[in-house]
């Protein structure tokens, strides 16, 4: 399984997340910080993940993507 | 090879395209260019560096500090911009005051009352028209309405503050013309948000006031962010929706498959501002200690211009940067720019344009130039556009 993580640290609210994979992420209502809905994206959604991960301004989002698999699964 | 160093700012031969002396450039190295006060900052300009130069904190968004290469005619008051320029922690508290205004769920609330406003607006111009000039009409009183509504500034005065934005973004005036423009904006918002602080309203400028009575924040930090909200708000988005108008009228063909497919309109956008990239003279820096760049080492206490709007033609980062393609594939432009100073207002100036786009093109089927292409005058100033745009429909 693919593995998401963030850095609220390291967050300045660009909002990239949320809006590139709202699926996947929020903002909080009181500093408007990335919050990590799933932190294992299903595939279906590792493309709006990888999108979300290299549209971040501040590099907080890190995607660790599980080696692909053979056919057979 | 020591190359001689270009001049900056270079005008743009045609108006949808940066400059060609960037071209040489953009598959290259950070190179020296030369200012008007005879300094020699550097300039970055292709996609990879740009983004590591403004995700890097080694470089600097403080103005104070020397060699800082100034772009814009207004003298660097401290603090003037707001955390605009400033570096963290500093920058990240004061806009960490601001960031919840505008998460995605929050500018989503605002679409019912965007729509309203762009129909009312396309009311009043159909009203009156044809012809009509698209920036007085429609491109500017836009975000002009949203951005007073969002931060609880009475819209009455906006030709005031229209005026004054414009006058301290402008790079054809003087130091003296762009201050004291930028100074009267200054009077007026710091007596507005004293009122909020005495009687806090419920918009963002009330909320700001608020942290201010709470002693969170400095009236003068305050009166700052305000300025630097009002300004950023009014003249970017207004130029996109114009001068993005005149580029989609430019590209009839383009302007068909919208037409036909309005779920194109999203990515036409984002191909709008990658295209047009209207901060077209970038954004600035400072290094604080040697930076590699591209294999280029930059010293410490250097100048570095980044350039947006080149790196968003650069050809090792899109294919046939030069082409306009509203269904270019999602990529990563910087007309935002990026890092921790990356627009925080973008989620609202794209929601804005997505609407303005999709309403005017179902509304006006006939929309086109109501003179000549090549008597549509730009603007000389920071955020590139046009004067007037004279349409019919």
């Amino acid at each position: 399984m693919s593995r998401l993580s963030v850095d609220r640290d390291a967050c300045r609210g660009a909002g990239q997340c949320a809006f590139n994979a709202p699926e996947l992420f929020d903002q909080d209502e009181d500093e408007g910080l990335v919050v990590l809905l799933d932190a294992e994206p299903p595939p279906g959604l590792l493309p709006s993940a990888r999108r979300a991960a290299e549209a971040c301004p501040n590099r907080v989002i890190v995607l660790a993507e599980a080696p692909e698999r053979g056919e057979r699964g | 090879m020591e190359r001689s160093a270009v001049p900056f700012p270079v005008h743009r031969d045609d108006p949808l395209d940066p400059p060609a002396e960037y071209a040489a450039l953009l598959d290259g190295p950070p190179v020296r260019v030369r200012m008007p006060d005879g300094s020699e900052p550097w300039m970055v300009s292709r996609l990879a560096d740009v983004r590591a130069v403004l995700a890097d904190p080694r470089l600097s968004a403080d103005d104070q500090l020397p060699n800082f290469p100034h772009v814009l005619p207004l003298p660097p008051v401290p603090g003037a911009l707001s955390f605009l320029r400033m570096d963290d922690p500093e920058h990240a508290r004061l806009r960490r005051t601001l960031t919840a205004e505008f998460t995605v769920r929050r500018v989503n609330l605002m679409r019912p009352g965007i729509t309203e406003t762009v129909d009312a607006l396309l009311d009043a111009m159909v009203g009156q028209g044809p012809p009509a000039d698209l920036v007085s009409e429609f491109a500017l009183p836009l975000p002009s309405l949203v951005i007073c509504r969002l931060l609880g500034v009475p819209y009455r005065d906006h030709d005031f503050f229209q005026d004054r934005s414009a006058e301290s973004l402008r790079t054809d005036i003087t130091q003296e013309e762009a201050g004291a423009a930028f100074g009267e904006l200054a009077a007026y918002l710091d007596g507005l948000v004293a009122e909020k602080e005495r009687e806090p309203t419920d918009d963002l400028l009330g909320r700001v006031a608020r942290r201010v009575r709470a002693g969170d924040l400095e009236h003068a930090e305050a009166v700052a962010m305000a300025r630097l909200l009002l300004l950023a708000g009014h003249e970017t988005t207004a130029n996109m929706i114009a001068l993005g108008t005149f580029t989609l009228l430019r590209h009839p063909d383009e302007l068909d498959r919208l037409r036909a497919d309005p779920a194109l309109i999203r990515p036409a956008m984002e191909e709008l501002l990658r295209y047009l990239t209207i901060v077209h003279r970038g954004t600035q820096r400072v290094t604080l200690e040697p930076v590699e760049v591209g294999g280029v080492t930059i010293g410490a206490g250097e100048g570095v211009i980044v350039a947006l709007a080149a790196a968003d033609r650069d050809p090792g980062a899109f294919a046939d940067p030069g082409v306009f393609d509203p269904a270019r594939p999602p990529g990563h432009h910087v007309a935002f720019g990026f890092g921790a100073h990356q627009c925080i207002g973008q989620t609202l100036a794209r929601l804005e344009m997505e609407i303005a786009f999709a309403r005017m093109l179902d509304r006006l089927p006939g929309l086109a130039l109501a003179c000549a292409p090549g008597e549509v005058r730009f603007r000389d100033s920071v955020v590139y556009g046009v004067r007037e745009l004279p349409v019919t429909w």
